[in-house]
């Protein structure tokens, strides 16, 4: 077990802060509320409803940023954001020019027809974090988005953060560094680890 | 429906810029073959006679050579996990995937069945049903073949273990495709065993995505 007796609430707009040292369980609660990962004990509800009742619907209203960035070798930016820009749009005009405005934003446009392979690791995290933009989701599910990122592009993850959230988005992220995220609540998952075998 | 296309050309691009998967497939197709004329002697009669199942079993062994990787790449490069919460269902997205592999190594070993078989000296009766029988036999591969693919996602040597796995499974594809090639060659009625491999890739079709679905969730968790 990684943590137990945690409990939360996330209103539209809020965002909250994992913390936490290696193995706390800070990617483990993410993978959670993706709905990739079953927890063993205990339930999580969206507007009252269960998750579990639904997952197909949970999971087309969220967005999962882990610690791979899905990027394929022979494939170039453009088309790798614009594939899944068409997974959550049945327009396809309209998913198009969205995945072209989210690589503008991460400033990837001098990019847009490099393939995957060309890529350094940051430039991969932002193909990895247009992807979100070129999609809308309510839910945000970030595991240390800002790893291999420079401090220009943090700061364009910082705006693109507080304009999904001042549009009733969230966001549950999780860092090491350092990253501007107003009025987060914050959730030491420390506090959270349960007690060691023969000591409770 | 349209999503399902998405996944399906993606997964095309994908094989024809890499391009190996298919030219490998095909050229162990086309040399396997060529090597029994070798190993057997160049007697007509003897081709003629083992013509059928060297032809099913080199594609059967063939098409599954690239399976292994039609759900490993996505598996390392985190693009599953996304699959599996983008709003297509998952078993929509497999069943995409397992269209994408046949059309990548089913229907090219498709083509060059006819020519082998000219190689192996299938006398001429047998060249429609045969083309029936892989049409009707190689959607099956892949079908079922993405079951192994899924479930063996994540272990070592996972090559090796989906083998075991899934010749088993192709035993009632082999069975009934030489046996409709042979029928026609004897002139008897192919169609029985056409109709029964027909039912067999309907069956798959219906089970297939679901199953390998359910693996790739307990893989990705």
């Amino acid at each position: 077990m990684v943590f137990s007796r945690l409990g939360f609430t996330l209103e539209p707009g809020g965002a909250l802060l994992l913390l936490g040292p290696n193995g706390s369980g800070k990617s483990s609660l993410l993978r959670v509320l993706a709905g990739l990962l079953r927890p063993s004990d205990g339930v999580l509800e969206w507007n009252g409803q269960t998750l579990t009742e639904d997952p197909e619907a949970h999971a087309a209203r969220t967005h999962y940023l882990g610690h791979h960035d899905a990027i394929k070798p022979v494939l170039s930016v453009a088309e790798m954001v614009r594939f899944w820009a068409r997974l959550h749009r049945t327009d396809f005009a309209q998913a198009d020019r969205a995945a072209e405005a989210a690589i503008l934003r991460f400033g990837l446009g001098p990019l847009a027809d490099m393939p995957g392979r060309m890529l350094s690791a940051g430039q991969k995290r932002r193909v990895n974090l247009a992807r979100l933009l070129a999609a809308p989701c309510p839910l945000w599910l970030m595991d240390e988005p800002t790893t291999a990122l420079d401090r220009a592009s943090i700061a364009v993850l910082e705006t693109v953060l507080a304009e999904h959230r001042a549009q009733g988005g969230m966001v549950v992220l999780s860092t090491h560094t350092d990253i501007v995220l107003p009025d987060a609540e914050i959730l030491s998952l420390d506090r959270f680890a349960p007690a060691p075998e023969g000591l409770s | 429906m349209s999503r399902f296309v998405e996944v399906v050309r993606r997964d095309l691009r994908l094989a024809l810029r890499q391009g190996s998967d298919s030219v490998m497939v095909v050229t162990f197709f086309i040399l396997t073959v060529i090597l029994f004329p070798f190993g057997l002697g160049p007697e007509t009669n003897l081709l003629e006679r083992v013509s059928p199942g060297v032809l099913m079993v080199t594609a059967l062994l063939a098409s599954m050579l690239s399976l292994d990787r039609l759900f490993q790449a996505d598996y390392e490069d985190g693009s599953l996990e996304l699959l599996a919460m983008s709003p297509m269902p998952l078993e929509l997205a497999v069943a995409a995937k397992m269209l994408a592999h046949w059309l990548t190594t089913g229907l090219p070993l498709i083509v060059v069945a006819p020519v082998l078989a000219v190689l192996l000296h299938l006398p001429a009766e047998g060249f429609a049903p045969l083309l029936a029988a892989m049409a009707l036999g190689t959607p099956v591969l892949s079908l079922i073949g993405g079951i192994g693919a899924a479930l063996v996602l994540g272990a070592r040597r996972g090559g090796v273990l989906l083998s075991l796995l899934i010749l088993p499974l192709y035993i009632p594809v082999l069975i009934f495709s030489v046996g409709a090639i042979d029928a026609a060659i004897q002139g008897l009625e192919a169609g029985p065993h056409l109709l029964i491999l027909g039912g067999v890739l309907i069956a798959a079709l219906a089970l297939s995505p679901w199953v390998a679905a359910a693996a790739l969730r307990q893989a990705v968790e």
